[in-house]
């Protein structure tokens, strides 16, 4: 394995990070969004706000990592999508700001009026941000984004069917994520009347999202073609094993199984980011730009790794420490 | 069509330039502010209870001000590759590598403004203590690898290439670049004096309208004694960095002291508006400017006619007059530190003059002023480079179009994200003042 193997396998894992825990939080301000009224959302609000609060942070910071390691091991590939899916990643860049800002504000606010509005500021940006980052995706897996492309198409580059479907695919994957999540937080806490309520929805976006999925083979199929012949080729394993683990943790959650459902639930998410990654091989940006031509020098790629090696030694008990206190009670003085 | 790319190389400068002019009080504020949460907790846990509930109360404005750092952050990494993709593009391999280690500080203050905020009712006084130290570390950390990238834009080194692609980097030499040992301990120290000032402003403020008590002398203290700290050694280090910049980046040194010929017995424009030859309505001191580069008079300046115009940054005005504002607001703060030295000096305690309050209300805002005029001499007096030598900001900038209409809409959003901001700080120092309690902030457990 070369060090640009191992840069583009750190990249991946950063990249599944993201799209399960991002993913997570994501999720989470949809179901604020559509939980409904002050009164009748509040209790599954206030149990969304007790799961992001101690990681809405570190969780997006798996968003600057990726960003950071494209731009610095494979920068030809990122000023390309950058130039060509300007208009997408402005509004997913102005999307995080919304959200954060009206996550941290709400906390903070005092009147009602105040909460609802940052709420729904938190709430809508969830929503879009995953939509635009999915056509993102979408755009470079149908191969509009090429070194030579600029800024050619601003627009038709990611309002193609695929690049809304993925796009809306997305935002069902959070939700879905995030809906298990919850299922798990609400078991945790004893609370048998919210599990239920994330079940139910868990099961109906879990429906939904496989239906995604399955129009989504279709569009790959006709607008996408080198990614279809690598997810019916090379990637069929992993395919196959995120659509059992999708189908399993959608028995596991209407069995009431909930134990393992979330290992499972993130599993098939896994396994999706992975599917891509290999079906595109050796492509960054399909038929375009390999893998290889993008890598920088290997000066660059030893130091990446170095920043990767301090990363693991330094955050790695640093969230442990985080994970111990959050599940920690108070001290009894105080 | 060479309009529409200037009029979209001008929109990406003023958004880049305002996005980044928002962040970096908001960044001082992550990097300096928790030290003096550190300090009000040491005292707080050596028996003086006003310290700790400061320490509680502050830990709170620490995390909704690091919580804006953060997302505003996010959008310039953003921005970088949106606005900049030929910058990206080339050298993102040897730009990057800073912003790698920065990642790890910034993951790692994240985590422990968590711990520490959590720690409050969960671990011992002591270790609650000790999981601040690393939010100033991490702080420290953080700004010495963001600097570190901008100071290779200005002194770009360590790496070779051929025919415009990147062929090999050495990692130590772009961190540690000719421009880092001069830069990154000017920022860092004007990251202590702006969160210095600003939070003990803010406290000068209450002291005029007479809230008097123990906790607001040891709210203005505490940041103001970091600030006193910090200044003179400022001011030292920003001369030595004027001095390495007339060496380093002559033209920028020429633009932002109206250096028009190179010549010895230069001298020193005092403001004035620059006409080519002559600034008029200045102040000049005959051969200062020599002076001060060489510490005599017969030292040679590079003047501007060393490049051609088109290597020359534009506004001569805007560069002078944001140096010598610098300047001017540095040498401010000395003059305020040591009349609060004297004072303590000889009377072991605050001046009462109502004119010291006045002057130490208006040091925050001063501060951030010095702040985005230290960098607009950076990065205005950088151009018409990007990266120093090596690549023309007109040659990174996007094709995109619309530039203008995402500036707009970030005026307004980040408008709403600062009014949002100071309502809820303002709140917050309400409630505390009601007797309040505020649990509810980013990061936090929840009540009880």
């Amino acid at each position: 394995m070369t060090s640009t193997d191992v840069v583009l396998v750190v990249l991946w894992i950063g990249v599944t990070a993201y799209a399960v825990l991002g993913g997570a939080d994501f999720g989470g301000g949809l179901w604020d969004l559509v939980a409904g009224g002050a009164e009748r959302g509040r209790r599954p609000r206030d149990l969304i706000d007790r799961a992001i609060t101690p990681v809405w942070e570190a969780n997006h910071t798996w968003l600057i990592f990726d960003l950071v390691v494209l731009w610095t091991a494979f920068s030809p590939a990122f000023a390309a999508v950058m130039s060509t899916l300007f208009v997408p990643l402005t509004f997913a860049a102005l999307g995080i700001v919304l959200r954060g800002a009206g996550f941290a504000f709400r906390h903070v606010s005092e009147r009602l009026e105040a909460q609802r509005a940052f709420g729904a500021m938190f709430a809508v940006a969830s929503v879009l941000t995953p939509f635009f980052m999915g056509t993102v995706v979408g755009a470079v897996a149908s191969g509009k984004v090429t070194p030579s492309t600029g800024s050619a198409q601003a627009w038709s580059s990611w309002t193609g069917a695929l690049p809304l479907l993925i796009g809306v695919m997305f935002v069902v994957t959070s939700a879905y994520v995030s809906a298990v999540f919850l299922v798990h937080e609400a078991r945790r806490e004893g609370d048998a009347e919210l599990e239920r309520y994330f079940r139910t929805r868990a099961v109906i976006v879990g429906v939904v999202g496989g239906a995604v999925a399955a129009a989504g083979v279709v569009v790959l199929h006709a607008d996408a073609r080198y990614v279809y012949d690598g997810l019916v080729g090379k990637a069929l394993p992993l395919a196959i094993l995120s659509s059992v683990c999708g189908i399993a943790a959608l028995v596991l959650l209407a069995v009431r199984e909930t134990r393992f459902v979330r290992g499972v639930a993130v599993l098939a998410v896994a396994a999706v980011v992975w599917a891509w990654g290999v079906a595109q091989r050796p492509y960054l940006l399909p038929k375009t730009l390999t893998i290889d031509q993008a890598a920088s020098s290997s000066g660059t790629m030893d130091a990446l790794l170095v920043i990767f090696v301090a990363a693991l030694l330094v955050i790695g008990p640093s969230l442990g420490l985080l994970f111990v206190l959050s599940q920690r009670r108070t001290l009894g003085k105080e | 069509m060479i309009a529409a790319s200037t009029s979209n190389l001008l929109a990406a400068r003023e958004q880049m330039a305002f996005t980044l002019a928002f962040h970096i009080p908001f960044a001082c504020m992550g990097i300096a502010f928790p030290l003096m949460v550190l300090i009000a907790n040491w005292l707080g846990i050596r028996g003086d209870a006003d310290a700790l509930r400061l320490a509680q109360r502050w830990s709170k404005v620490m995390a909704v001000t690091f919580a804006v750092g953060a997302v505003t952050g996010t959008v310039l990494s953003f921005e970088l590759g949106l606005l900049w993709p030929g910058m990206m593009g080339r050298y993102g391999d040897v730009f990057g590598i800073p912003f790698g280690i920065e990642g790890i500080f910034f993951f790692t203050e994240a985590i422990f403004i968590a711990i520490y905020i959590y720690g409050w009712k969960r671990l011992s006084p002591r270790a609650h203590l000790l999981s601040a130290v690393p939010i100033v570390i991490a702080g420290i950390g953080g700004a010495f690898s963001v600097v570190t990238a901008n100071s290779w834009m200005n002194q770009p080194g360590g790496f070779t290439e051929a025919n415009g692609k990147v062929t090999s980097v050495d990692a130590i030499d772009v961190i540690f670049n000719k421009a880092t040992p001069y830069e990154v301990p000017h920022m860092l120290l004007a990251a202590y004096i702006v969160a210095g000032f600003l939070v003990s402003s803010v406290y000068a403020v209450g002291w005029l309208r007479g809230r008097r008590d123990r906790m607001h002398r040891l709210g203005f203290v505490i940041p103001f004694a970091v600030a006193a700290v910090a200044t003179p050694i400022q001011l030292f280090v920003g001369d030595t960095a004027a001095r390495a910049i007339a060496k380093h980046q002559p033209v920028k040194f020429a633009a932002m002291e109206y250096v028009q010929k190179t010549s010895t017995d230069v001298p020193e424009w005092i403001y004035g508006i620059y006409n080519g030859g002559n600034p008029k309505w200045g102040i000049s001191i005959p051969g200062f400017d020599s002076f001060l580069v060489g510490f005599s008079t017969d030292s040679k300046v590079t003047g501007l006619d060393s490049v051609p115009t088109s290597d020359q940054p534009g506004p001569k005005t805007l560069l002078h007059w944001s140096f010598d504002t610098m300047v001017f607001i540095g040498t401010g703060f000395l003059l305020l530190v040591i009349w609060w030295l004297f004072v303590l000096w000889r009377r072991r305690a605050l001046p009462k003059s109502p004119w010291f309050w006045r002057c130490c209300s208006v040091t925050g805002v001063l501060a951030i002023v010095a702040l985005w005029c230290g960098w607009i001499v950076t990065e205005v007096g950088r151009q018409p480079w990007i990266v120093y030598g090596k690549l023309r900001t007109s040659d990174a900038v996007t094709n995109s179009g619309g530039i203008w209409i995402t500036f707009a809409i970030v005026i307004v959003l980040y408008g709403a994200l600062l009014a949002g901001t100071i309502v809820l700080l303002r709140s917050m120092a309400r409630r505390w003042r009601a007797g309040e309690e505020v649990d509810n902030v980013p990061y936090a457990p929840p009540p009880g």
